[in-house]
């Protein structure tokens, strides 16, 4: 603290305001840039998906007359909510926030690849934004399956637009994923070792492994769809001698890694958030850690579990039947020592630890989805309907979203030293949590009824599941709504917030600093040497 | 702090070795794929066989269908002669289909074929087939187009596959993108699938 407060003193200048946020090179300045980046996406794709369950309210046809614009509004939903949204606010807006807070660096390793790394995500979401307003607008779906996203089916620029944007933000994440991944290993301060780090910074280095292996495998998958469109190439074109269903392959193994890229730093978050609020270390902190690598390894080899319509052998099928099951185990581990995390602990239910709660709730919904679907039997019945997009809305929507939140409420204090409306802030949980369960439950029974995804009409069979979901938008529209003005009453808030606002239970190195933590943080470098586990 | 630049320096190269190895290995995976389907006949991907010699003929016998799709950008009409065969296990056999151009303008098209069930792919093996080259047909022309086979009388000893009583082979001609040029490009194109090319002639 005394270290601290003495490099408020000297070192607290800001450069000037252009210079600040354009050029920036501060990991906290970054941080927020990405988050507010994100929050600015969420606001789009958000409307994009309420304006898809207003049409979806009733059986016919109300608001959305081209069905191309329907298709549009739903891959710009997925696109947006995956890399713009999920992405930047977890990977980059807490993963800088509080990264070196947390293992006591001064900054980031590569300060000014952070500053492009976010410029080019930035670039990649206008280019996304582009995409729309050329053409017809990419009507793909955020898998971009050939043969529908070919030349053939999707003529115009429009496509070629949403690649690029897709290339754009895939360099942005692998950037900023090398900037993490040496920063973790090797800017850690004495004392830290590998198995002393936070399990935020544990999620946050597994996810970067993964985004760094993944995503230049979407990179080259993108390519080829890109040369096939333009430049008469047939990687995926069965009359040359191409295979449609190699996209299949390549995208799902890039997809399956990215759907646990956004899930593990909400896991770190929850993980952090469960063990203050019950004033205990996290229970099994190294079977914590090593419970998400092994989601990571694992996940690079299930990835066929999203193809088995493609006329995969029975063997195949079976195999990844089996090896998906296994990630319940790993996840398991997790959530049952969130579970034995709160037990006998001194449980406070601030707004942080309910979102918690919430999470691990959900995410225990879509994980039992998630195990009915691994089976290939029952998903060639399932496949494609709104049983799946229940599933996994759940599991990689709202639980990425409460994890957020949850990091939003936990960390907002020491990032703007301001503290948030606690009464305010309960209504929009209520609202939101509730919200989204009515949105999203009664899809599971539109799904096993047998409705399809990516349709803008449907049999009037399907009317009732299908309203009480979109009066569940409805209710999750005021949650959003409400957030914003938390967010707004939060920064315009005269009260301020303590160093360590948590108290007892708060043991990482983050809340160390002063709130709002200073422009310079951890000049000197904190000692960790033989000190426990900071979890 | 030098020190430090250093590491850090190397470990980013190290990683960013990493990101040029992984996008290497999605293009090689295009390859790859192909041979993985040809070698264990994944997919329903039909053996080559260079061996026109029979294997040992069985007496066990199984029916083959025949199935026939064309794309419809490709005017052609497409169908097979027989609807179905029974074949001894091991005997070779020879099936046609015939092709007629509707259209007024000279077509080059390429047909890709499979069998269904998948499992029988690495038994069934095409000594000849019309599908390993393109085909060119004048306005109006009719062609017949031969397939030669067997199927291994191996099938029945493995246990997967002891079952199957029936096999389709089927076909989908498409258009040729090499169409502007067929005569040129011919020779460089049409063994798609291996490195042998098969005449008209020579199956006749």
């Amino acid at each position: 603290m005394a270290n601290d407060a003495a490099a408020h003193d000297h070192h607290d200048h800001k450069p000037p305001f252009w210079t600040r946020w354009l050029c920036s090179t501060n990991h906290k300045d970054i941080g927020t840039l990405y988050l507010a980046i994100s929050m600015v996406a969420a606001i789009i794709g958000g409307s994009m998906s309420w304006y898809l369950r207003l049409e979806l309210a009733e059986p016919g046809i109300q608001f959305i007359h081209d069905f191309q614009f329907y298709n549009v509004l739903v891959t710009a939903h997925g696109f947006i909510m995956v890399f713009f949204v999920v992405m930047p606010a977890m990977i980059g807006g807490f993963g800088n926030w509080f990264i070196p807070l947390m293992i006591g660096a001064p900054d980031m390793a590569f300060p000014r690849m952070n500053n492009i790394s976010f410029w080019l995500l930035a670039a990649g979401f206008i280019l996304l934004l582009l995409s729309a307003v050329v053409g017809d607008g990419p009507g793909t779906g955020w898998t971009v399956y050939p043969p529908l996203s070919s030349s053939e089916f999707q003529p115009g620029p429009s496509v070629d637009f949403g690649i690029l944007a897709l290339h754009v933000a895939g360099a942005s994440s692998i950037l900023g994923a090398i900037n993490l991944i040496v920063t973790i290993l090797n800017m850690r301060a004495p004392g830290m070792t590998i198995h002393r780090m936070p399990l935020f910074v544990w999620a946050i280095l597994i996810t970067a492994i993964l985004l760094l292996l993944a995503l230049p495998v979407l990179a080259g998958a993108l390519t080829m769809l890109l040369t096939d469109r333009n430049f008469g190439t047939h990687f995926f074109d069965p009359g040359a001698g191409g295979d449609p269903i190699l996209w299949q392959h390549l995208f799902w193994f890039f997809g399956h890694p990215e759907v646990y890229i956004i899930i593990i730093p909400a896991f770190g978050i929850i993980s952090q958030v469960v063990s203050t609020f019950s004033r205990k270390p996290v229970f099994g902190y190294l079977g914590m850690a090593y419970a998400m690598s092994a989601i990571g390894v694992v996940g690079f080899v299930v990835w066929a579990h999203h193809m088995y319509t493609v006329g995969l052998n029975v063997d195949t099928r079976a195999y990844f039947t089996a090896a998906t099951m296994v990630i319940a185990v790993p996840t398991g581990i997790k959530i049952f020592s969130w579970l034995a995390t709160m037990w006998g602990g001194s449980i406070r239910l601030e707004v942080p630890m309910l979102y918690a709660i919430a999470f691990i709730f959900l995410f225990v919904v879509g994980g039992v989805t998630g195990v009915t679907l691994a089976n290939a039997s029952a998903d060639l019945v399932m496949h494609d309907t709104y049983y799946v997009v229940a599933h996994f809305h759940y599991v990689m929507g709202l639980s990425a979203i409460l994890g957020m939140f949850a990091g939003f409420y936990y960390w907002i204090g020491k990032m703007s030293g301001k503290q948030y409306p606690k009464g305010l802030a309960k209504w929009q949980f209520w609202f939101f949590v509730i919200g989204v369960n009515v949105l999203f439950f009664p899809q599971h029974f539109a799904g096993l009824a047998g409705m399809p995804r990516r349709i803008p009409d449907y049999p009037d069979s399907y009317a009732g599941w299908n309203l009480i979901s979109s009066i569940g938008a409805l209710i999750t529209a005021i949650g959003t709504l409400l957030f914003f003005v938390v967010l707004w009453r939060t920064l315009t808030s005269s009260e301020k917030v303590v160093a360590n606002q948590w108290g007892e239970g708060a043991t990482t190195l983050e809340w160390t600093v002063d709130s709002p933590a200073p422009f310079h943080t951890h000049e000197v470098l904190p000692d960790m040497t033989g000190k426990a586990p900071a979890e | 702090m030098a020190n430090r630049g250093q590491n850090n320096g190397r470990t980013a190269l190290l990683l960013f070795v990493v990101v040029g190895g992984m996008v290497g290995l999605s293009f090689a995976s295009v390859p790859l794929y192909r041979l993985f389907c040809q070698v264990t006949g994944y997919g329903g991907t039909t053996q080559l066989s260079e061996n026109t010699e029979p294997v040992k003929i069985s007496d066990r016998t199984i029916k083959v269908r025949f199935d026939s799709n064309t794309s419809p950008k490709l005017p052609w009409r497409f169908k097979p002669v027989q609807k179905e065969m029974t074949v001894r296990l091991g005997e070779q056999a020879l099936a046609f289909f015939e092709a007629e151009n509707m259209s007024d303008t000279k077509i080059t098209g390429q047909a890709t074929y499979n069998v269904t069930p998948y499992k029988v792919g690495p038994y069934f093996n095409k000594i000849a087939c019309f599908c390993f080259d393109e085909q060119v047909l004048m306005p109006g022309e009719t062609a017949s187009m031969p397939v030669q086979f067997y199927v291994d009388p191996e099938i029945f000893d493995d246990p997967n596959t002891r079952e199957v009583k029936t096999i389709t082979l089927s076909y989908t001609f498409f258009r040729s993108e090499n169409e502007d040029n067929p005569e040129q490009l011919k020779d460089k194109t049409a063994p798609k699938v291996s490195g042998r090319v098969i005449s008209q002639n020579q199956i006749n």
